[in-house]
């Protein structure tokens, strides 16, 4: 167990306090509250329609919280936009791959770079010395990054004529390439078979052991349960619970809400 | 694991082979500067047809900033060139009887047709696709009934009449209107016009080429691609576009001030709908965001129908003996037909951009 990595003293990188997002009629999200802390990798666990992305939405600007705030690395982040948010330090995957498709690998990475660089239109127009030290700097990095998560081979190569597994880990990448200090996934593991999700459990070992902290959204128990230090578990929008792993895992609400032990409850759970 | 060769770009190719890069840049630069004197020979109205098709190649490297860069349909660009024209017509001609230098006017006019860009860029920037294409539309038609009507009560535009004897490009005596001997050559207006436009059709395409391959290009490619994405990945997308807009309107608007200068005479009727409409034709027939087939689709677009006009009626003589149907007519049949074939056998453009080239290259190895 990986648990024992997190230093439970460790001070808090992210807080929320009370996330509330309504969509109509819909309550998406109601009175979410949880701390993660620096270096740890926090899960975010529930059945379908739990209100995992939203939550993930509402962290990184995509939508506007309707009550509630999240206050990330001493600062409140409210009202920002989802690149300001990215400034900041959180970068996130997303759950149906947004690569961009018809660029190569090598240049979804390059992207990524974006926000940590500086060159302007004059730069870019006269290429003065400064910006051609960046420009290689960039490629450089991005290619130590596509060799980061094992696809450097395809660097060249159009986004969308990736192997699925190996569009997961260049998204992963390209996130990383903003320098987080929290790294945002949501279902990495989707659609990976075991030889895959077991070179992605080692790949997020070593993100936290270099030190950039993770929120890990995933419906693969077992990953979940072997990576994460902590986890939150959401149903209908609320936390029913939080915690070690391994306490998580023998929650009796937790367990309902998976499995059906309420007929209100019954959803098709994903574990 | 053996790595990956260096990211590849547009300049990389060029610093790869220097050598038979340099001398296919020389090879090119020649048969550019005798072009005109070769054209002159056949007729002096091919020079004049020349200089106008570099300005649709510059105004083409304008919008392929918006459309093939950005993602940013837009179906008003017409307007910046109408406005680049109007500003330097307005200061250089007797209508206000101001006679500014050229080298002032014209980048006050691409200084003006930036803030249009951003004027259009800034209620659209939530727009995308259709939407943003309609708004463009208005955007043009919008700019171009101002030029028919802002004739009272103060006269600015003069109406549909348009503004005439505008001043050519004159620095002290030297004027581009006025023919020149020089060792022997005679250098006319339309061609000492031509080596003007070459000048400036190098610097745009240079920096085409450089801001394609930049932070700011790969930022409008990103937004292009998936906006959401973009700004997920710290992109301030609203900036971007305004960039986009702004950067291509400017080019309209260089391209406008050079075409008052070299036709004298401006009016609203230069500036509608169907010009928006062939320089975005250009811009998808060459190859929407590869610069050089953008260059090409300019180039064809420009020459075939002036080609038809001069050989249909002769064809129709050698063939029938007699002209059975108006040049006139058939000539822009022709061109519509030539239009639906490449559309049907070249979608991605004479020259695909890069990323589709490579995606072709991709299935065929695969």
């Amino acid at each position: 167990m990986s648990a024992a990595a997190a230093d439970s003293a460790a001070p808090v990188l992210l807080e929320a306090v009370g996330i509330a997002k309504r969509f109509g009629g819909v309550q998406a999200l109601s009175d979410v509250g949880f701390s993660i802390r620096r270096g740890e990798i926090y899960g975010l666990i529930g059945p379908n329609g739990a209100g995992k992305t939203s939550l993930f939405n509402v962290l990184t600007g995509i939508y506007d919280a309707d009550g509630g705030r999240f206050v990330f690395d001493g600062t409140p982040l409210e009202g920002l936009k989802p690149n300001e948010v990215a400034a900041r330090g959180i970068a996130r995957t997303f759950q149906n791959i947004r690569l961009f498709a018809n660029l190569t690998a090598l240049e979804n990475v390059m992207i990524g770079r974006h926000v940590r660089t500086r060159a302007t239109v004059f730069g870019a127009i006269f290429r003065d010395a400064r910006t051609r030290a960046e420009e290689a700097a960039i490629a450089e990095r991005s290619y130590e990054l596509l060799r980061y998560v094992g696809v450097q081979t395809r660097a060249n190569d159009l986004a969308k004529h990736l192997a699925y597994g190996d569009q997961r880990r260049l998204e992963i990448a390209r996130a990383l390439a903003t320098d987080p200090k929290l790294l945002a996934l949501d279902e990495p593991a989707a659609g990976m078979n075991a030889t895959e999700t077991a070179t992605l459990r080692a790949l997020l070992e070593r993100i936290r052991a270099d030190g950039t902290t993770i929120l890990l959204i995933e419906h693969d128990m077992k990953l979940v349960m072997s990576v994460c230090d902590r986890v939150l578990v959401l149903d209908y929008g609320r936390r029913i619970a939080e915690g070690p792993a391994a306490v998580v895992q023998k929650d009796e609400r937790v367990i309902a809400a998976y499995l059906g032990g309420d007929a209100s409850l019954n959803l098709k759970g994903a574990a | 694991m053996p790595d990956a060769p260096a990211p590849p770009g547009v300049l990389a190719a060029w610093r790869a082979h220097p050598a038979a890069s340099r001398i296919g840049v020389a090879l090119v630069a020649v048969a550019l500067l005798a072009l005109p004197f070769a054209l002159a020979g056949v007729g002096t109205a091919w020079v004049r047809i020349t200089n106008l098709a570099i300005l649709f190649v510059l105004l083409s490297l304008g919008l392929n900033i918006v459309v093939g860069f950005a993602g940013l349909l837009d179906l008003g660009y017409i307007a910046f060139y109408a406005v680049g024209a109007y500003v330097y017509a307005l200061l250089a001609s007797p209508h206000f009887n101001l006679h500014l230098p050229f080298w002032a006017i014209l980048p006050l006019g691409a200084l003006v047709a930036c803030i249009f860009g951003v004027l259009l860029g800034t209620p659209t920037l939530k727009l995308r696709g259709d939407y943003l294409a309609i708004v463009t539309l208005g955007f043009g038609e919008i700019i171009r009934i101002f030029l028919n009507n802002l004739s009272q009560p103060v006269n600015i535009t003069n109406g549909p009449q348009g503004i005439t004897l505008i001043d050519p490009f004159r620095i002290g005596s030297f004027s581009f209107a006025q023919p020149q001997s020089v060792a022997g050559l005679t250098f006319s207006g339309p061609i000492k016009y031509y080596y003007l436009l070459l000048l400036v059709l190098v610097a745009v395409v240079v920096l085409n080429l450089r801001l394609q391959d930049s932070r700011i290009g790969r930022a409008w490619e990103a937004i292009r691609e998936d906006e959401t994405a973009a700004r997920a990945m710290g992109i301030n997308t609203r900036n971007m576009k305004l960039l986009a807009f702004a950067m291509g309107a400017s080019f309209g608007g260089v391209a406008g001030g050079m075409f008052s200068a070299m036709q004298g005479f401006i009016s609203p009727e230069s500036f509608v709908l169907v010009e928006s409409v062939n320089v975005l034709a250009m811009v998808v027939l060459g190859g929407m965001g590869n610069i050089f087939g953008v260059i090409l689709g300019a180039i064809l677009l420009s020459f075939v129908p002036e080609v038809l006009r001069y050989t249909v009626g002769p064809v129709q003589m050698q063939l029938f003996g007699r002209t059975l149907i108006d040049p006139e007519v058939i000539r822009m049949l022709l061109f519509g037909f030539t239009l639906v074939l490449m559309m049907l056998f070249r979608p991605a453009g004479i020259l695909p951009s890069a990323t589709r080239k490579r995606e072709l290259e991709s299935k065929r190895t695969a």
